[in-house]
């Protein structure tokens, strides 16, 4: 039997939704039973959000001042000190546990699997290399444990309606002070986030522009949707670089995905390649974007987004 | 600071589009362009601005797997690497053990700075600094879109999902680094001559002792499942006619 330890990712206050997709892709390990461990410095909060999630046998939290902000390499020992009896550790594949969870497979001394896209069985599971230009199947020794980061796009998040027992442990594990956390600038923007929007628009280097992007802020605005964009346009200096999407930016699945201005490199579509809907709108119709695209209309950017925002408001 | 390390990943180039081979057993490398990893390349170039600004005397370039990584470290050398050390295998090691030749290379150059890219664009994994940072207990700063060196400290600013976080690290470390930190200078022709004289030394990865982690099998390859291409529709009002009927606004 599989016993699988979910990392949460969370701000002090509110359990990331990546945390539930991680929990969903545990539940496809046949006979797991799923435990979600919080740490943080005060946990309560998120802890019972978690104990909220589907599938979710335990919630174990881990208070230390320590831990708030989060820090790899003060929350990997923690991790580590606690991980007996555990065959598989698991953490979303978000910038968070991206960091964190390759020193936390190398301190248990294991390899990491990345980006675990589907579960072919409890050692087995299958993930996307080469900006998802190809799939590899993927066997993890059986006599270790499993450290792996799941490719969130790739699982919806499990429903909430549950009330799984919640348990403060103390673990026991020298934490280094190497590494000191000076601030976060957040865009502090009140669109959707990007991971969790059902809808998102995106605008590429043919905004041609930082104010011009003013033109996807009011569609997106008049939908409810998150703002992305190309690498070109971040490049660029049109946005700022936590709204690219695509292979080394944010791999995100909305149901509803507009691409404006963008041409449709392999290193942008493959963080779009699980979205719901995508509509392109671009000048040139030879575009790679539209090989992709559910929808599709060639033409003035300029021209279209004003009239789209119009239509949709 | 006296030493900086720098990985560099002999890697297919950035514009090949792969091709899995029709029998699943991996991707079609042969005959394909193989370049230095691009974020590699963006590591090695904040290496030689700090060298350049005064704050290290040295920058090392790393690569480990087949002797044909040589062309990348001769690359790194024109750039303006000091010197190369292949790490000699017959194939590219499991990253745990990468990790773990870096740490012996580590102790060996009593290095103050390891700076490496955030992910490799051939196997996405971003796992070898993180790997490296544990097993050599030090600071990490993974995504790095500044770094900002102060005598045994340095302040990184870091890409992350909600916008850019700022860490204070103390050396030595590592550093691994994201698409916007810097741009990557071109290869002078006089810089190739030169670099063809530069030190290159080559240790056979069985000598330095690394014990493999335990490996993960890479057991079948299948291309992606593509999307069926849509529909184009001819102006806005065909277009929000059908963006409505799929009930998405």
């Amino acid at each position: 039997m599989a016993k699988i330890l979910v990392i949460a990712e969370h701000d002090g206050k509110t359990l990331n939704p990546s945390t539930a997709k991680c929990v969903a892709c545990a539940a496809q390990v046949e006979a797991a039973e799923i435990d979600v461990v919080v740490l943080g410095s005060d946990t309560g909060t998120v802890a019972s959000q978690a104990a909220e999630l589907k599938s979710v046998a335990r919630v174990v939290t881990v208070d230390n001042e320590r831990s708030d902000p989060a820090l790899a390499a003060v929350l990997a020992p923690q991790i580590v000190a606690m991980v007996d009896g555990y065959s598989h550790v698991f953490g979303p594949s978000t910038a968070f546990g991206k960091d964190l969870m390759p020193r936390v497979a190398a301190l248990m001394g294991v390899n990491q699997i990345s980006d675990v896209m589907s579960v072919e069985g409890s050692h087995r599971f299958k993930r996307p290399i080469y900006a998802g230009n190809a799939v590899v199947t993927v066997n993890a020794p059986t006599d270790h444990p499993v450290v792996a980061t799941v490719r969130t796009a790739s699982y919806q998040a499990v429903d909430i309606g549950n009330s799984a027992p919640v348990e403060s442990i103390s673990v026991d594990a020298d934490l280094p002070s190497h590494t000191r956390f000076v601030e976060l600038q957040t865009g502090a923007s009140d669109r959707p986030d990007l991971q969790t929007a059902a809808r998102v628009v995106s605008g590429g280097r043919a905004l041609a522009s930082k104010d011009n992007f003013e033109l996807i802020y009011k569609l997106a605005d008049t939908i409810g949707a998150g703002v992305g964009s190309s690498r070109a346009a971040v490049d660029a200096g049109y946005v700022p670089p936590e709204t690219q999407v695509g292979q080394t930016g944010q791999i995100i699945a909305p149901d509803l995905y507009i691409a404006i201005g963008i041409s449709g490199a392999i290193q942008h579509v493959t963080g779009i390649k699980d979205a719901g809907t995508i509509v392109a709108i671009n000048k040139d119709e030879e575009a790679p974007i539209f090989e992709i695209a559910d929808l599709g209309l060639v033409g003035d950017l300029f021209a279209i987004v004003p009239e789209l925002t119009e239509a949709l408001g | 600071m006296d030493k900086i390390l720098v990985g560099l990943k002999r890697a297919v180039d950035y514009n090949v589009r792969v091709q899995v081979k029709s029998d699943g057993s991996g991707v079609e490398t042969n005959g394909v362009k193989m370049s230095i990893n691009p974020f590699d390349e963006i590591a090695l170039e904040e290496a030689l601005q700090i060298r350049e600004r005064g704050e290290a005397s040295e920058v090392i370039v790393v690569s480990i797997g087949p002797s044909d990584a040589q062309q990348q470290l001769r690359t790194g050398l024109a750039m303006g690497a000091d010197r190369a050390i292949l790490v000699q295998a017959d194939e590219v090691p499991d990253t745990l053990s990468i990790a773990r030749v870096f740490k012996e290379l580590v102790d060996r150059e009593t290095a103050d700075l390891v700076i490496l890219g955030k992910q490799a664009i051939d196997d996405d994994n971003s796992q070898t600094g993180q790997m490296l940072a544990a097993i050599w207990e030090r600071p990490q700063a993974t995504f790095a879109s500044e770094v900002v060196l102060d005598g045994d400290k340095a302040t990184v600013t870091r890409e992350v999902d909600s916008g850019l976080e700022i860490l204070e690290i103390e050396l030595p470390a590592v550093i691994t680094v994201d698409l916007r930190l810097n741009e990557p200078r071109y290869v002078k022709l006089p810089d190739i001559m030169k670099a063809k004289k530069k030190p290159l030394e080559t240790v056979a990865i069985g000598d330095l002792g690394i014990d493999p982690g335990p490996r993960l099998e890479e057991t079948a390859f299948e291309p992606p499942a593509d999307r069926q291409k849509g529909i184009m529709v001819d102006d806005v009002a065909s277009l929000v006619a059908a963006i409505r009927d799929k009930g998405l606004v």
